[in-house]
């Protein structure tokens, strides 16, 4: 297995008190759907952010594509989506996409292509000149998303990227994601809602700040003898407790 | 650092605004709006509008794009797009810079619109000519940007950013010599007034008034508020961090 992310003994303190994470270690394998799934506030942002660099850690490592997070070789390979739409809602989604993409390095020559692809890819052609604003809740996020696959990163890290979407958008979106892990790009995905992790290749369970277990819905399912992932959380955090 | 990013960066900036027509409206008109007030204030003393004027001139740009600027840079901060810059391929500085040119083509609009209201409409003379005005109102704006784009920073919401205007702004508008020449005030505030920004900028357009020629004075004057600009624009770029 290739290892696209490997964390080693991680914690990070919010404040002296505070462990938002505590003592984490991971091996998260390449060109597959990662889902790092728990409650709010159980440390899966925390995460996401100490994997794309942004966040301090108090003690451990962390390995993506082979380099320590945060290196700046990794800022040309990688994505990242905030929970936060972060996109700016007085601009159209042209206007938006071309600067985020000129940020990321697009050539002049293939930027009207890119553009194309990208409104292409989450499906908002019609909305390509309007105000970010005047779009809807769920648009803004597949703009969002959108400027997350500026360039075809190798590795895509998504913090809720599915939240508040209807059913048949994220049906969309996960035929997306398939489709882009077929090409060998690695997603990282946070959720906090359980049928989500049912359609992951591998899960990472967190709560409190502490890994819960690790492996395919399938392998969870089975190891707790339960039908379903939201079964088999509650198992682990009862038996945790 | 990129000049293809940094100027992608101001364009996005100008971009936006001219999405926002009322914002545009108010930069521009606001200035010379309120020195049109002061000019019927001071209607029974002419000679002290003229000399009051021209420091106006330089204060009200330098407030209006500290404001703007630190407004629109926290809620870079708060709406995340920061944090996701912050993950790209790009340096800091084309960010700052970026925010930098696009507000000094905003107040290099808004300096040549108020001085011409001051200078034309409102019969102002001055000894030093136009252009020396418009030199030192666009140095006094640049300055307000570079402080907003650093004082934006320690504001965690928009209550506090606004605030930072009275808090920062208006003390050295009070010791800069517009209301009291600086040494008749306490040694205290006078040593006060010698280490802050502003006191050059306004002290710069008092020598254009008088004088004729450029003096010395004049370009140390300015040489000060650049030095300024450029150390709070170094500030802010320290102050946004890749990793919190």
């Amino acid at each position: 297995m290739t290892v696209v992310i490997r964390v080693k003994n991680v914690s990070v303190m919010f404040g002296d008190r505070f462990v938002a994470l505590d003592d984490v270690s991971l091996e998260l394998a390449a060109g597959q759907v990662i889902g790092l799934i728990g409650p709010s506030g159980a440390g899966k942002t925390t995460l996401i952010r100490a994997i794309v660099g942004r966040q301090k850690i108090a003690k451990g490592t962390i390995e993506v594509l082979g380099l320590p997070a945060g290196a700046a070789e990794l800022r040309a390979r990688m994505s990242y989506m905030t929970q936060e739409n972060s996109i700016y809602p007085d601009l159209t989604v042209r206007q938006c996409l071309r600067y985020f993409a000129t940020m990321y390095g697009v050539k002049r020559a293939d930027m009207k292509q890119q553009i194309c692809d990208l409104v292409d890819m989450v499906d908002m052609q019609p909305q390509t000149d309007q105000l970010i604003s005047s779009l809807s809740g769920g648009q803004k996020q597949r703009v969002s998303l959108a400027a997350a696959l500026i360039a075809k990163p190798e590795l895509m890290v998504l913090d809720e990227p599915t939240v508040g979407l209807d059913p048949v958008l994220r049906e969309q979106i996960w035929d997306l994601f398939r489709k882009l892990t077929k090409q060998g790009t690695s997603l990282i995905i946070s959720s906090h809602v359980m049928d989500e992790a049912e359609r992951c290749d591998s899960l990472v369970l967190v709560r409190d700040g502490k890994v819960l277990a690790q492996g395919t819905p399938a392998e969870l399912r089975e190891r707790t003898h339960t039908k379903s992932v939201e079964e088999s959380f509650l198992k682990l955090v009862r038996s945790a407790a | 650092m990129s000049l293809r990013k940094t100027f992608a960066t101001a364009l996005r900036v100008l971009q936006q605004l001219s999405h926002d027509r009322r914002t545009l409206a108010l930069i521009m008109v606001v200035p010379s709006f309120l020195l049109i007030i002061l000019k019927y204030v001071y209607d029974g003393q002419p000679q002290v509008f003229n000399q009051v004027a021209p420091m106006i001139l330089g204060i009200f740009p330098l407030t209006i794009m500290f404001i703007i600027t630190s407004i629109a840079t926290l809620r870079e901060r708060s709406i995340g797009t920061l944090d996701r810059l912050m993950t790209y391929p790009i340096s800091k500085l084309d960010f700052i810079f970026g925010y930098a040119i696009a507000f000094a083509i905003l107040a290099f609009l808004q300096a040549v619109i108020a001085t011409a209201v001051v200078l034309g409409l409102l019969g102002v003379t001055v000894m030093g000519g136009t252009i020396a005005v418009i030199i030192g109102v666009v140095a006094s704006a640049l300055l307000g940007t570079a402080l907003g784009l650093f004082m934006s920073a320690f504001a965690t919401s928009e209550f506090q950013a606004v605030q930072f205007m009275p808090a920062f702004i208006l003390p050295q508008l009070l010791v800069c010599g517009l209301f009291v020449a600086r040494d008749q005030m306490a040694p205290v505030l006078q040593w006060f007034a010698d280490v802050m920004p502003l006191t050059y900028s306004v002290d710069a357009m008092k020598q254009v008034t008088m004088n004729a020629t450029w003096t010395g004075e004049l370009t140390k004057d300015l040489l000060i508020v650049g030095a300024y600009g450029a150390v709070a624009l170094l500030l802010a770029s320290l102050t946004i961090r890749r990793t919190e």
